[in-house]
């Protein structure tokens, strides 16, 4: 505690600090430059480490919310609370750790306007942070939709030919769905007298008021994850957006979607969830299988990409509310790698993009002559993308299916075979760019990965593999507040057994 | 033997200081005025800022307790500090605004200013209103002053057409609220407040409603609600922009009080039959907002369509018909003010040799040649939005909170969802300034402009960590009508 201040709050306001020092300490000369990227570079690390220190005070075995700190805020009800479980504690460290990258991915490839474009993302990592450390409905409402300012400036600023097109479609899509959430944490307010999330944990909503609660949060997170059919600002989003932007898009923003689910839907609104499950699983198996098979037909990189991630976020909603351990944890488990494969996907193409300035999939071929230590890593990330034992994504689309398994079969069989096609899109998208004969002149002088690039893939591959074969220590961390949060929701999906055999 | 009775007991004079002291010093100025003429322009200026300076050093020195004076008709409680709060800071960030402006446009009057505070006079009236007729009194003080500012411009030809529009169409609705004012005295016996509530506990005679349905529209009219807001974006645009800006604050403030006090404190019996009204004025001015102002191109006129909408929003929590919902309204009106301010002021200081920023595309670029000016805009948008942090997200969570506290959820989902179609025209300037190239070149804004630009932007982007108070305060406010 520093002024009163914990380790939490530390984390929210350590990149703003960043981001008022280059605001108001620092030029546009070249100096001012240069230094802008280190100090971006160091608070993103700085947080990083920050959040390692909270790491280390936080202890698994717990269920509960753990360094909590509590201040009035709009009034007695409404306050400023944030803390820690077992499900967030991931997500912070992944946001954490994912940041340097985005600078790093951003040191040479953004040549306008750099100041602004540091603050942005100090300022979005503190929104995303805030998010999941949040422990107060109205204080996550304001992270969750803050985090929209600078993630539509980025696209619209520094993004592609169809920038705004893209910024306007992620900006409205998004509010749309977050608004009705807005109104369900009135409603809550009004229903419980409170907004702090610990209190509402507790609290037992009416059945028909959980319901109508249930279908507005979901409005929200389902455009968050994004659940098909409303995924198509992500495809969009990501094509336009600069290389740290798409990853912080796959890595985190999608998270916060798959975070609401457990952190509300489930616990909150067991009855409601159990009733909405069959809905979830239909539209999670439509994304994985249909979303594979658009991917396979995409032209562009980042596109197939975006395709891909919707695929893989159909398995985590299956996995959460197949309303088992596997699953839910197995969510969480995709959830933290997805973050950092998509991540390091998106770093892939940005590095050829930076040199080839274009992500045609075409316009590529034979890079393994050139860039075999780039073929090296895109392979890893492939691998793990398509979900093969011993990368993290195994790990993840095995416990959601055996999740799924349980709760249904059909589901589990139908959403097997997106496995098989993500293989398919994800090969194939390898061999085209990496395998083959150079075929244009310009790849005979394509430099392979500098020093600042491998610095860059680096810990993502030995992270994908380390997680492939030793997925304790995020399961771990999680399960003792998923045990928690399925008593509820096994109880509700109990009791509403036993009235409908009653009415039968 | 003492042959002088006492026929005369002096009122009370205490609860109506601050609007005393506007009286006073409106006549003084206008004697000033009319001994030395346009030389004491400067003197007018300073000393109409001094008397509402002043004003609100005495409104803010009165505390919340209800008093009534005058024979009931004249009331000052919380809620009535609240809101000439709001108006007197209105009205002076008006007079900075207008300053530099005028003189560049060789308009300036020594009138101007005295006109403003009579107008500020008449608002205070009518937030402080107890009885029809203090109300009409009030409402017409402040009408009349502002018919002649809205053509302060008098050689200019839309400015004229502005202030004759308004005062043909103000004078119809002034119309029409005597008309129910007349049908309620009728049907109720009284023009008090407290006594027509007392008259229509629990049932309501069809006259009274009847005449309920002409004062709502005149008061409609006053705030500029759907479907009485036809007059809206020709004033505003025709209009110089300072009074545009006093438009968009001030008067609001005073009407909206208004509408409140008199649905809380007159008609609390038959709250079932004016929430109806209420709801449809709000739906209506919040979807037509948000709609009609995609295709604008001049910034007057989208601000004119986005004052409508933010109506719509503060109706939405008067529906509610409760404290949660006044204090709903206390709050978004406080963030709407600050918000409006903030935008104008941004307009004004963006100073050509030839004018102000009219138009959205004026604005092209504006993040490179302007980078302050453009940001502090941007987060203005971002506010009106209703993004958070930032002070409109608060002014419109308690807005709608309170429509969802009365259980009036069809009211909520269609005014939140409006709010995100309106989202598009703010971003759109958002876009024009960041994502657009263009030459916007400007010259620096005025001191004083400067001023408020500073002021509403601390307001607005600071909102969160003043929240707490500033909610406290509108909920003590709101307490004082229940």
């Amino acid at each position: 505690m520093i002024l009163g201040l914990g380790i939490l709050s530390g984390l929210i306001i350590l990149p703003l600090v960043g981001a008022l020092f280059i605001a108001f300490a620092l030029k546009d000369d070249a100096a001012g430059l240069r230094n802008t990227r280190w100090v971006a570079l160091w608070t993103t690390l700085a947080v990083f480490i920050l959040a390692l220190f909270a790491w280390k005070d936080f202890d698994t075995a717990k269920a509960g919310f753990q360094l909590v700190e509590r201040r009035e805020w709009l009034s007695k009800a409404i306050v400023y609370q944030l803390g820690v479980d077992g499900i967030s504690m991931p997500f912070v460290l992944l946001t954490a750790f994912l940041m340097p990258f985005c600078i790093l991915a951003s040191w040479e490839s953004i040549t306008q306007r750099l100041r602004e474009y540091m603050i942005a993302f100090l300022v979005l990592e503190t929104m995303m942070l805030g998010v999941f450390v949040a422990l107060d409905t109205v204080l996550f409402y304001v992270f969750f939709e803050a985090g929209l300012i600078p993630m539509f400036l980025i696209i619209g600023v520094w993004g592609g030919k169809r920038r705004i097109y893209a910024s306007f479609k992620l900006f409205l899509y998004t509010l749309l769905g977050s608004v009705l959430m807005l109104l369900a944490i009135m409603a809550m307010y009004w229903d419980a007298g409170t907004t702090d999330i610990i209190k509402l944990l507790a609290h037992k909503f009416d059945g028909k008021l959980q319901f109508w609660l249930w279908l507005a949060f979901f409005a929200s997170f389902a455009v968050k994850m994004p659940m098909w059919p409303v995924h198509t600002w992500l495809p969009d989003a990501h094509v336009e957006a600069p290389t740290a932007g798409s990853v912080i898009l796959a890595g985190i923003l999608l998270k916060m979607g798959g975070y609401g689910f457990i952190r509300f839907s489930l616990p909150m609104f067991p009855e409601a969830s159990h009733l909405f499950a069959p809905l979830v699983f239909a539209l999670s198996v439509i994304a994985i299988v249909y979303t594979s098979l658009v991917a396979m037909m995409q032209d562009d990189i980042k596109k197939l990409i975006a395709y891909s991630s919707v695929a893989h976020m159909g398995f985590v909603t299956m996995g959460i509310f197949s309303g088992n351990v596997q699953g839910v944890q197995g969510a969480v488990f995709q959830m933290v790698s997805h973050g950092l494969v998509s991540g390091a996907l998106f770093l892939c193409v940005g590095i050829i993009y930076d040199r080839m300035h274009t992500r045609e999939i075409t316009a590529y071929g034979g890079l393994v002559n050139r860039m075999p230590w780039y073929a090296l890593a895109f392979m890893v990330f492939t691998m793990a993308n398509v979900g093969l034992p011993g990368t993290s994504g195994f790990v993840g689309e095995f416990l959601t299916l055996l999740g799924a398994f349980k709760a249904n079969t059909w589901v589990a069989f139908i959403a097997t075979t997106g496995v098989i096609l993500s293989a398919c899109y994800a090969l194939w998208l390898f061999a085209r760019v990496v395998f083959g004969e150079i075929t244009r002149p310009v790849f005979e002088t394509i430099p392979d990965l500098d020093r600042r690039e491998m610095a860059m893939l680096a810990p993502l591959v030995v992270l994908v593999i380390y997680y492939g074969v030793q997925p304790g220590p995020i399961l771990d961390a999680c399960a003792a507040s998923v045990e928690g949060i399925l008593k509820v929701y096994e109880a509700a999906a109990a009791t509403m057994a036993r009235t409908a055999l009653v009415v039968q | 033997m003492n042959i002088t009775t006492q026929v005369f007991e002096m009122p009370l004079l205490g609860p109506a200081l601050p609007e005393i002291l506007l009286a006073c010093g409106a006549l003084l100025m206008l004697i000033i005025g009319a001994i030395r003429g346009q030389a004491a322009q400067r003197l007018i200026d300073i000393l109409a800022m001094v008397l509402l300076l002043g004003a609100l050093v005495l409104v803010l020195g009165q505390d919340n307790a209800k008093v009534t004076t005058f024979e009931r008709a004249f009331v000052s409680d919380g809620f009535a500090r609240f809101m000439k709060v709001l108006t007197l800071g209105g009205s002076l960030m008006t007079i900075l605004l207008s300053m530099d402006y005028l003189k560049s446009r060789g308009i300036e009057k020594f009138e101007y200013p005295i006109l403003i505070t009579l107008a500020t006079l008449g608002m205070m009236m009518m937030i402080s209103a107890n009885d029809l007729m203090a109300l009409y009194i009030g409402l017409e003080l402040q009408s009349l002053a502002l018919y002649v500012v809205a053509s302060i411009h008098r050689d200019d030809a839309k400015s004229t057409e502005a202030g004759l529009k308004y005062f043909v169409l103000g004078a119809l609705s002034s119309g029409m609220l005597l008309y129910g004012a007349s049908l309620i005295y009728g049907f109720t016996g009284n023009v008090n407040f407290d006594a027509i509530a007392l008259v229509l506990q629990g049932k309501a005679a069809a006259g009274a409603v009847f005449g309920l349905v002409f004062l709502m529209a005149g008061l409609a009219f006053k705030v500029s609600a759907v479907p009485f807001h036809m007059w809206t974006p020709d004033v505003y645009e025709g209009s110089p922009t300072p009074v545009t800006a006093f438009f968009a604050g001030a008067p609001k403030m005073a009407a909206m009080a208004l509408f409140v006090r008199v649905m809380m404190e007159a008609f609390p019996g038959i709250t079932q039959q004016w929430q109806q009204i209420v709801t449809f004025l709000a739906i209506a001015s919040m979807v037509l907002g948000a709609f009609a102002a995609i295709g604008q191109q001049n910034l007057k006129r989208l601000m004119a369509y986005s004052s409508i909408a933010n109506m719509g929003y503060a109706l939405t929590s008067l529906a509610a018909g409760n404290e949660a919902g006044v204090q709903g309204v206390l709050v978004f009106m406080a963030t709407y003010l600050m918000m409006t301010a903030g935008v104008f002021a941004c307009i004004l200081a963006l100073r050509t040799e030839h004018g102000h920023a009219e138009t959205i595309n004026d604005l092209a670029g504006l993040s490179r040649t302007r980078p302050g000016i453009a940001f502090v805009l941007a987060m203005l948008m971002f506010s009106l939005v209703g993004i958070p942090p930032l002070a409109g997200f608060f002014g419109k969570f308690y807005a709608f909170a309170a429509a969802v506290n009365a259980k009036l959820y069809v009211l909520a989902v269609i005014g939140i969802v409006s709010s995100v179609v309106s989202a598009f025209y703010y971003l759109r300037i958002v876009k024009v300034m960041y994502f657009d190239e263009g030459e916007a070149r400007y010259r620096d804004g005025a001191m004083e402009v400067k001023l408020v630009l500073g002021l509403s932007f601390g307001f607005v982007f600071l909102f969160g960590l003043i929240a707490g108070p500033i909610v406290t305060m509108a909920q003590a406010a709101a307490k004082s009508l229940f």
